[in-house]
């Protein structure tokens, strides 16, 4: 199966039997629309927000202990089987496709940003993509253009913060009474 | 019971009905505002027939709902955020508990993540098993449904007579596993223990006692006037909303839509059972009903299907033999220094996982399940994100709820089928 037609189409990974369309975040309305249109991805099944923050910066471990490796009163601080490939920007927005219909495929249309950096909003494309879109911009930060309700939808509309992002720490809200007030 | 050949896909109603600009509120038009006698009224979240806590804000002119937001995250758990903090097989106690309903296919499909990352095969045995599991755990999340959803439209006998068989399946449970929910009986491999004997006995049992169940249930609601009343007609959603809308599983099915996961891309040995897809075609409370009465008895289909498969498997392997993975056999402990080297540094330390992402998806009670895991090479996944199908199967509230009244509401939200922990988390 070829995805040489995808408007804005950087790369294909092909890895564990699934395909990956990494796009350029700017025509990733356009290649979604072809997708949808053109090779008949009908269903949008999950979109999913990451942070490579921190990505590769733990070592490899040897037989002795690396520097920022082994703590034995921390288990599973023994560092990486290989050092992973770099990633291109901060977050990536994976858009996983299902083309619904005789011939099932799937597929997953992907898009770097930078921290500053947002994505269209795919809602007009498949309709589903509401709810996740604001699931991924309330607890990974990622901004989305032209989204007609977005707003927080997990977390309560004042809080601070994205928790999904790995710079922000677990257990990272205040315990209510645990300290004189 | 037929399906009717008139009713072709998409013929519900016309065009479609998914609310604009936002799909997933319905708003009030400003004639009816203008009037001033539309109420807004707050439906839950502590309402017993949210299956949860789920707030509705519904606005009222009259009986008519004329429009719906439908607002979440009140069980919110951060699932995905206490994954990555945990290592790999310890994190496979967390996906049960995100759907408590149907906590084996849950734990499956991240199971099965690991499992593609490793690249690992499983034995024969703990494939027919899992299936085996899940079909007993589909039979009991439809169970809870169908109890719960007749229970808020006033069956309440409905609830005793299906928890009647929900028990036998636990008691199932118990014996394999050792505790009825939450089981924590899928390992990176296969199966944490054996089968016990007696299980299959047991579970020929249940296959006997369940079409009479379901018997006993459809001769309760099938022919009841208010049952009738209440679900024909109502709710309706169209198959190409449907699809737009994400909807998977029952929900989908019941909307005309010919489509299971677990025939058109098969996972496990689903290639290798017999069992039929039920489809109806009215998009309605009642064909949505329908699909899970029948889902149960092809679930009981698969069912025999795997316990005749599994007896014949007696003293075969229930878990890969990988070292680097698996936790070496008991006995080897008290004997061999090496299976007491790779017990402790499993235990202590986990094991790590090769570099990549995966998304897997399984038809799970409530529909398509996916689970999106990236991995670092570490002990510790780098992230899981959770395709929850009750999660979408709530976007489709305000459209199913067009021109409904607001005693439907309670019957249409219940037919989605929704396990607030998966929705929020």
């Amino acid at each position: 199966m070829s995805y040489e037609g995808v408007p804005g189409l950087v790369e294909t990974i092909e890895a564990h039997g699934e395909t990956t369309l990494v796009v350029d975040p700017a025509r990733l309305l356009e290649a979604a629309r072809h997708l949808r249109d053109a090779e008949g991805f009908n269903f949008l099944s999950d979109v999913a927000a990451t942070d490579y923050l921190g990505w590769g910066e733990g070592e490899v471990s040897g037989y002795v202990g690396s520097r920022t490796g082994r703590d034995l009163n921390h288990p599973s601080t023994f560092g990486l089987q290989a050092i992973p490939t770099k990633k291109p920007k901060r977050f990536s927005m994976s858009y996983h496709l299902l083309a619904l219909g005789p011939s099932p495929r799937r597929v997953r249309l992907q898009a770097w940003i930078g921290e500053d950096e947002s994505v269209p909003s795919v809602i007009e494309i498949w309709p589903t993509a509401d709810w996740h879109e604001r699931e991924a911009w309330d607890l990974m930060g990622v901004g989305i253009t032209g989204h007609p309700n977005l707003k927080r939808i997990l977390l309560e509309d004042d809080w601070e913060g994205h928790p999904l992002r790995k710079d922000y720490p677990i257990g990272g809200e205040p315990v209510r009474f645990s300290e004189a007030e | 019971m037929a399906v009717a050949p008139e009713k072709a896909r998409g013929v519900i109603y016309e065009g479609t009905r998914i609310p604009t600009p936002i799909p997933t509120i319905l708003r009030v038009s400003d004639e009816l505002m203008a009037t001033g006698d539309v109420m807004q009224v707050n439906f839950g979240p502590n309402h017993p027939s949210t299956h949860g806590v789920l707030r509705l804000i519904v606005d009222l002119y009259g009986e008519d709902v004329v429009g719906l937001e439908a607002v979440i995250g009140y069980l919110h758990t951060g699932f995905e955020k206490s994954m990555e903090q945990k290592s790999w097989w310890k994190a496979i106690t967390y996906p049960e508990r995100v759907d408590y309903l149907s906590f084996q296919a849950n734990e499956m499909a991240f199971v099965m993540a690991i499992e593609k990352l490793l690249e690992m095969e499983i034995p024969e045995k703990a494939t027919w098993m899992r299936m085996c599991l899940c079909e007993l755990n589909r039979i009991h999340s439809h169970l809870v449904w169908l109890g719960t959803a007749a229970l808020e439209i006033g069956a309440i006998s409905m609830f005793w007579y299906a928890f009647r068989e929900r028990e036998t399946i636990l008691d199932l449970f118990e014996m394999v596993t050792g505790v009825r929910m939450h089981t924590r009986y899928f390992q990176a491999g296969g199966l944490a223990e054996d089968i016990p004997t007696g299980f299959y006995a047991q579970a020929r049992a249940f296959c006997d006692q369940m079409p009479k169940g379901v018997d006993d249930y459809e001769s309760m609601l099938d022919k009841n006037k208010i049952w009738l009343e209440r679900t024909v007609g109502l709710g309706l959603l169209s198959a190409d909303d449907a699809i737009a809308l994400g909807q998977s599983g029952p929900a989908l099915r019941a909307s005309g839509v010919n489509w299971d996961l677990r025939r058109d891309q098969p996972y496990l040995a689903y290639d290798q059972v017999e069992f039929d897809v039920p489809v109806y075609y009215e998009g309605d409370v009642y064909a949505r009903y329908r699909c899970h009465m029948e889902e149960m008895r092809e679930s009981t289909k698969i069912i025999r299907q795997c316990v005749d498969r599994l007896e014949k498997m007696n003293g075969q392997p229930w878990i890969a033999d990988d070292r680097k993975v698996v936790l070496p056999p008991r006995e080897e402990l008290h004997t061999s220094m090496e299976a007491l080297i790779h017990h402790f540094k499993i235990v202590t330390e986990g094991y790590r996982v090769p570099e990549g992402e995966v998304y897997i998806t399984i038809e799970s009670p409530r529909g398509e399940m996916g689970c999106y895991v990236v991995s670092d090479g570490g002990a510790k996944p780098w992230r899981v994100k959770f395709r929850a199908p009750s999660f979408v199967a709530l976007e489709a509230t305000a459209t199913c709820m067009h021109s409904g009244f607001i005693a439907d509401m309670i019957a249409i939200v219940g037919s989605l089928d929704t396990v607030m922990g998966e929705v929020d988390r």
